[in-house]
């Protein structure tokens, strides 16, 4: 049906993009994802699609003209990384705040300062709590299926709420795999024409975008935008299942890999996830119960798939490829751990904060936290609940 | 605020369906100075009706006609600009 | 699963990224899962760099990089005085260079076993067949020749498709000829 092909993460979103034929795109490049944009421009020019390409001049700005054509009511993508994110941040909340169905490709990456162009998660911790509903990819395939997801999942109007899809800077977005090509027919067919909800372009009814609203109205528009991003879950797994219908690859709200009898469990997002899982294979032929769960929807938060997914576990290791720097642990372990609070049975919780600023993690490293898992789940002791690997000590 | 509609009923994003609804709320009553037009002495020379923040000044056919008492707030400023020689507006007390 | 990790040693401008993608095609065209990932560096023409390739018949999962690999290829053999080509790799390893020194001359600088070595002038090759000193592709044929890991005809099949979207039939055939005499002339076989 599709076309296996040897690609980037970049070039395979770029096809995702031209695919789904956006009428807008508003960008400013920024390392790791320059790529996607610079593919993209190209397809625009040579004329496979219609998209209207808007080079801003920052991402600011960028995110401010996505914010128009989605309230002119245009179909709307956009790129950035790190820095580029750090600067839409402003506007990131306007998109969601004024419900606008904007899908934004992420190659994630470090945050500065020191300056670093490679890949962990820090950039998308900060938009966390954007409103953005957020949704993260192990490899080229996932990002590309996750792409095509997202303007579904976002134009849906029990949502209406902007989309991030994120996937590894440099480890995935510049690496070649082999993955498929859905046909182009097939992902316009998906994707399904666009049908904007309360435009501004419709001059016969004109309408007001972006009013004032204080202590009289505020807190009701914020209740729906919580309300949308509840919605957003059934959504989620019904356009999941569509894709799966149709392409055979099937997604949900997070992974579960052998998770089903494992004892000792990591907790990890993205392309760490396939490095996790190779080692997870190598254990259990030793007769390790090992598993994974790879959440690949944070935003909304999968509360209570969660904890009935994790509570058999005797020991999980949440493992964050960002810090928020609370002196505690990553931003995933407060939110996994609290999910677990009131699971009976429930597992013993350890944090390892790795792989910042593109450091490897190796499959060594994977085996001894495992390793450390397994002495928790015999002893019952925790030693250490919150550190850094993959440092030098 | 019990007459405003709870979350469920307000448009998502709260986008405005009724554009220049601005127009259904009366600030008229937040006066304490009303202006009052000598028509006599108004040479329509418009300058208040550019001057005015709240559109209160009412022209027909480049006449200046009077004011929009519903939306007047009473600021002062037509009466301010209205030219010396002529001070066609003045001010006078609300309920007096 | 059989996993074959390579790691391309090169000097940035060279054309190992580029090579160990035409590697990641070919293999893939063959029906095997691929992976192919520079370590991206300072980007200065003639920085010492290095790009990795995993072939597995099976899906391949990890993300990690190369660190023990199977094979090695020196594209620019100036860098065996400056970069420790041997790091990491088992005993069994595979070294193909590009020098017109021969496999024992190398083996015994590596300090490897001789029949772990291979080498093919692809310099000289290129100049000839090209015009031009661009090693990688020629260096592709002699792969194919020590390793089996892409068959001949595979890794012509692609250059064939591929070159002939970019560049003129002289150029397509120069790398084709290029490809098939490093093929014959690799040495250490």
């Amino acid at each position: 049906m599709g076309q296996r092909v040897a690609m980037t993460g970049n070039i395979a979103v770029a096809n995702a993009m031209r695919q789904i034929n956006p009428d807008v795109c508003a960008a400013y490049p920024i390392t790791p994802s320059t790529e996607i944009m610079q593919q993209f421009s190209s397809f625009v020019a040579d004329g496979l699609v219609k998209t209207v390409l808007v080079p801003a001049e920052s991402e600011h700005s960028a995110m401010s003209a996505c914010i128009g054509a989605a309230g002119a009511g245009g179909r709307v993508m956009t790129a950035t990384s790190s820095q580029g994110l750090a600067l839409m941040w402003e506007m990131l909340f306007i998109a969601a705040g004024n419900r606008l169905p904007i899908v934004l490709a992420m190659a994630n990456r470090a945050l500065s300062a020191p300056i670093n162009i490679h890949g962990d998660t820090s950039d998308a911790m900060g938009a966390r709590d954007s409103g953005w509903i957020q949704i993260f990819s192990e490899n080229a395939q996932e990002a590309y299926d996750n792409l095509i997801q997202a303007v579904r999942i976002a134009e849906h109007l029990d949502v209406r709420l902007p989309v991030m899809v994120g996937m590894d800077g440099f480890i995935i977005s510049h690496s070649i795999e082999s993955m498929e090509l859905l046909e182009d027919e097939a992902v316009r067919d998906f994707v399904g024409e666009y049908i904007p909800n309360r435009p501004l372009l419709d001059i016969q009814n004109p309408r007001t975008y972006g009013p004032l609203d204080l202590q009289d109205y505020y807190i009701e528009h914020k209740r729906q935008e919580y309300e949308a991003m509840k919605n957003a879950k059934s959504v989620i797994l019904e356009v999941a299942r569509d894709f799966s219908d149709r392409f055979g690859r099937e997604y949900g709200l997070f992974e579960s890999y052998r998770l089903d009898d494992a004892e000792v469990a990591i907790v990890v997002l993205n392309s760490a996830a396939g490095t996790v899982k190779t080692v997870i294979d190598a254990l259990r032929a030793d007769g390790v119960k090992a598993g994974l769960l790879k959440p690949r929807i944070f935003r909304p938060f999968p509360a209570d798939e969660i904890a009935a997914a994790l509570s058999g576990v005797k020991a999980v290791c949440v493992m964050d490829r960002a810090d928020g720097v609370n002196a505690v642990g990553g931003p995933l372990f407060p939110e996994f751990r609290s999910a677990l609070y009131d699971s009976n049975p429930r597992p013993m919780m350890i944090n390892k904060v790795f792989g910042l600023g593109g450091r490897d993690l190796g499959l060594h490293h994977v085996r001894e936290v495992f390793a450390e898992l397994q002495t928790i789940a015999e002893t019952g002791k925790i030693e250490t609940l919150a550190e850094y690997i993959t440092v030098r000590n | 605020m019990s007459n405003l509609k709870n979350w469920k009923e307000l448009t998502p994003g709260a986008v405005i369906e009724e554009a220049g609804n601005a127009a259904e709320y009366v600030t008229g009553g937040w006066r304490t100075y009303r202006p009052v037009l000598d028509e006599e002495k108004c040479i329509h020379c418009l300058t208040c009706w550019i001057s005015c923040p709240d559109t209160a000044v009412i022209v027909r056919d480049e006449k200046m006609t009077g004011f929009d008492y519903d939306h007047c707030k009473g600021c002062g400023v037509c009466a301010d600009v209205c030219p010396k020689k002529v001070q066609a507006i003045s001010m006078e007390q609300e309920g007096k | 699963m059989a996993i074959t990790e390579v790691r391309w040693h090169a000097r940035a401008g060279q054309g190992a990224v580029t090579a160990a993608k035409v590697l990641a095609e070919a293999t893939m065209a063959q029906g095997e899962y691929v992976q192919a990932f520079p370590e991206y560096g300072p980007e200065r023409m003639g920085a010492p760099l290095r790009a990795y390739n995993r072939i597995s018949d099976k899906p391949l999962t990890m993300h990690c990089q190369v660190t023990d690999p199977n094979v090695v290829i020196v594209v620019d053999s100036s860098l065996l005085g400056t970069q420790d080509v041997t790091e990491g790799t088992p005993e069994d390893a595979v070294f193909l260079v590009n020098t017109a020194h021969s496999p024992e001359e190398i083996a015994e600088k590596l300090g490897r076993p001789v029949d772990r070595v291979v080498t093919v002038d692809a310099t000289q090759i290129s100049i000839d067949c090209l015009g031009r000193p661009i090693p990688n592709t020629p260096l592709l044929g002699a792969l194919s020749r020590a390793t089996g890991l892409v068959g001949l005809d595979v890794l012509l099949e692609d250059l064939a498709v591929n070159l002939k979207k970019k560049f003129p039939e002289k150029i397509v055939q120069g790398n084709i000829a290029s490809v098939e005499r490093a093929y014959k002339e690799v040495k250490g076989i």
